[in-house]
């Protein structure tokens, strides 16, 4: 895990420069669209007291300068499939962006929906021999964390402390000076696909941009989704996006467990397309202006064109009602929200306090989905539109945004994570001396 | 082909035709869609746009490069010598032309105050020939010039309209003769020069001074003279004396020796002495008043020897040494063969 360390220490520290610069771009990169939103970082001077605005968690220290959208190219899943189309795509959107902006960017913080996504809780535990918790301890407890085997090729995404307890005493957030003979700290860790990401990597590097921070949409729109007496008491964010959904579970404001399933927009509109025998970009239409999942009786007379180009004026002249769309649309969101349900149970949603969901992404827009979620998930289901930040255009307000807006905000004020911390300092010095003993060796 | 037909092998050998059937409508055959251009920027493209986004190259692309093309093409389009004489030369006719516009000509010149002399130095030393143009005429610097003569006191120098160049002079008024070593000249009041005369008789109207450095302290003269009141008659002229302090020369090769400071009370002291006494009517060459407390007088020659000739001395020569007593009765004797 040093590496990793390492590679998540030095995008900390591009994060850091590139706030000093004053401008950074975020990217969402999703299956069906990539979003780029330019944030000029201005400071908290920018409003004053009499204006009513507080520091909001470093909301007001920033605004949208530039936002551009594009359609999506050469991914699946939340995942890079075709290397130099996605770059085709990032390139095109980010010159957008950066056109509106007028500004050029060097700095970009990317987020990942899709990569298979697994969370792993971590507990650890030391001994204070100062009988006080001081600064090196609390990254002492984090190193002490008993890490499982993530298997091959993983790489760890976030690696947040989300609880501390010392001497039994739980749910600090912030131990540090407090007196105490032994500290344990729960660590929730989310690794992906170590390919994936550096797929990803690799394509941002492509475009001349330097990596500031990556994270994981589910989060990300978890953040701008859910408001924060949701995120205290507990809340699941779902993020209904073109290629995956992802799933993201929030406790004391900390998010304790994500997971994605592979499954999404894209597939309803695959669905419409092979069963009403249109193309893609048809149902693509039929989906976002006619669809539905409640089916009333007055959708058995409402007829749709499903117009056409194939040039077979029988098959372009066809109309369907949109009953017969919604049969189509509806059993593939039950099964999406099905396999939703699982994660949630697999994450042990039931026993929160508070069984909040948050439906947003692209796909919380089809109109009946809160009915078919409180049917499926629970009573308390609400559409979660993004939070509003300073700048941002009006056609980027709506849910599909949430994770380059909730990116946005984790910008602005960053979770702790494990690098944050400083390593405990026993490993360095042994390291260097080896180095130092095989460079003699080798050279005399 | 109709004869593989089985259905009109037993219509006869002319058979039926066949029916004109229309061609079914089908759709036109629509033209090969041309696939929309890749909304992406090429590596290139986008390589550029981005750098165009840095400020520095942003700035020396909008207006180095132009500024440096212009120079450059200026820079060519001079570096022939015609070109550039051309252009110089256009220039100079077009500022030409509008200098020596109708409205810009000075046609004439009015001299106010002045006398002739002044006058036509001051016509010499316009330097163009009239008619010419304003622009041409630097006012300031030819004011400077006039000043420069000594019997101008200050000149008015203005273009009035209608092509008018209008200079009203003030002249200095002569009011002292000054004679010293390479001359006699005309001073005014402060002391200035006004002109040179070759004879004192030129002016014999004004009182004369002598001396080096007797222009400096001209003003201290004339107050002097102005004082001099009774014996005004008798006086010749002042006299500077190191250029320090005054000699006032009376006739009979008197002198009153006034001191440096308080020259005019110690002048004063001496006409009321001379109204009192009778001080310079008597055989006295040299009145020394340099000394405020004790004045002194020298008597002259023939007071002298009256005074030996009293006491039996011998008399003096006019060396002011005593003379041997048959030298002197000869000198006697040759004194007034000589008044005979």
């Amino acid at each position: 895990m040093k590496d990793l360390y390492q590679g998540q220490r030095a995008m900390r520290n591009m994060r850091r420069q590139a706030m000093q610069r004053g401008v950074i771009a975020v990217l969402d990169i999703g299956t069906s669209k990539i979003a780029c939103l330019v944030l000029q970082f201005d400071g908290p001077s920018q409003f004053r007291e009499t204006d009513g605005v507080g520091p909001m968690a470093g909301q007001s220290n920033f605004r949208v300068i530039g936002t551009a959208t594009t359609r999506s190219r050469g991914m699946r899943y939340g995942e890079i499939e075709t290397m130099a189309e996605t770059e085709r795509a990032i390139r095109t959107v980010i010159q957008s962006a950066q056109k509106v902006a007028g500004v050029r960017v060097d700095h970009v913080i990317a987020c990942i929906s899709g990569a298979r996504p697994a969370s792993y809780g971590l507990a650890g535990e030391i001994v204070l021999p100062a009988g006080k918790v001081g600064e090196g301890d609390v990254a002492r407890v984090l190193a002490a964390c008993e890490v499982p085997d993530f298997g091959r090729g993983r790489e760890v995404l976030h690696a947040q402390p989300v609880n501390f307890a010392l001497d039994g005493r739980s749910g600090l957030s912030d131990p540090r000076d407090q007196s105490g003979s032994r500290l344990a700290c729960d660590m929730h860790v989310l690794t992906i696909d170590g390919d994936a990401a550096s797929n990803l990597v690799h394509c941002i590097r492509r475009c001349d941009m330097e990596l500031a921070g990556v994270a994981s949409a589910s989060y990300a729109s978890g953040l701008a989704a859910l408001v924060e007496d949701e995120q205290e008491l507990g809340a699941a964010c779902i993020d209904l996006g073109g290629g995956t959904t992802g799933v993201s579970v929030f406790i004391k404001k900390h998010m304790i467990f994500a997971d994605a399933v592979r499954f999404g927009g894209e597939l309803i509109t695959q669905d419409i397309a092979k069963g009403l025998r249109v193309s893609h970009a048809v149902a693509e239409r039929l989906k976002t202006l006619h669809g539905g999942l409640e089916a009333t009786g007055r959708d058995d007379r409402e007829m749709i064109e499903l117009g056409g180009e194939t040039g077979d004026w029988d098959t372009d002249r066809r109309a369907v009602s949109r009953a017969d769309l919604i049969g189509i649309m509806r059993p593939r969101v039950e099964e999406i929200l099905e396999n939703v349900a699982g994660i949630l149970d697999a994450a042990g949603f039931d026993s929160m306090p508070s069984r909040q969901i948050v439906l947003t992404g692209g796909g919380s827009q089809i109109p009946g989905l809160d009915v078919l979620a409180s049917r499926m998930l629970g009573q308390n289901v609400r559409i979660g539109r993004p939070l509003r930040i300073q700048g941002l255009p009006h056609n980027a307000t709506a849910p599909g945004f949430s994770s380059a807006i909730g990116l946005a905000l984790l910008t602005a004020h960053p979770q702790d994570e494990w690098w944050d911390f400083d390593m405990p300092t026993e490993h360095y010095p042994a390291r260097s001396l080896r180095r130092a003993y095989r460079w003699f060796r080798n050279n005399w | 082909m109709q004869g593989l037909n089985p259905f009109h092998r037993d219509q006869g050998a002319g058979g039926r035709p066949a029916p004109v059937r229309p061609a079914p409508a089908r759709p036109a055959p629509v033209a090969p869609r041309t696939p929309r251009k890749d909304p992406a920027p090429s590596r290139l493209a986008y390589r550029l746009n981005r750098m165009m986004l840095r400020p520095l190259v942003r700035r020396l692309v909008h207006v180095g490069l132009p500024a440096f093309l212009a120079a450059l093409v200026a820079g060519i389009w001079l570096s022939d010598d015609t070109r550039r004489a051309n252009l110089t030369g256009g220039i100079d006719a077009i500022v030409d032309r509008i200098q020596h516009r109708d409205e810009f000509m000075v046609k004439m010149m009015t001299i106010e105050g002045a006398s002739p002399v002044v006058d036509k130095g001051l016509r010499a030393m316009l330097p163009v020939e009239l008619p010419a143009s304003s622009f041409e005429i630097d006012l300031e610097k030819l004011r400077e010039r006039v000043l420069k003569l000594d019997a101008v006191e200050t000149v008015d120098l203005r273009i009035k309209p209608g092509g008018v160049l209008s200079a009203v002079v003030t002249e200095r008024v002569p009011v002292v003769l000054w004679r010293h070593a390479r001359g006699i000249e005309l001073l005014d009041k402060t002391g200035h020069r006004v002109a040179s005369v070759t004879s004192r008789e030129v002016r014999g109207d004004l009182p004369i001074i002598a001396g080096e450095g007797a222009d400096r302290a001209a003003p201290e003269a004339l107050a002097l003279i102005d004082a001099a009141g009774p014996i005004l008659p008798r006086l010749r002229g002042l006299e500077r004396m190191g250029e320090r302090r005054w000699d006032v020369v009376l006739d009979h090769g008197q002198r009153i020796k006034l001191p440096e400071d308080k020259a005019l009370q110690a002048l004063e002291r001496a006409i009321a002495l001379n109204g009192a006494l009778h001080m310079l009517d008597r055989d006295i060459s040299v009145v020394d008043l340099r000394q405020e407390a004790r004045p002194v007088v020298r008597l002259g020659l023939e007071a002298q020897n009256a005074i030996r000739q009293a006491r039996g001395q011998p008399e003096l020569g006019p060396d002011g040494t005593p003379l041997a007593p048959e030298a002197t009765a000869g000198n006697a004797a040759k004194a007034k063969k000589k008044s005979g």
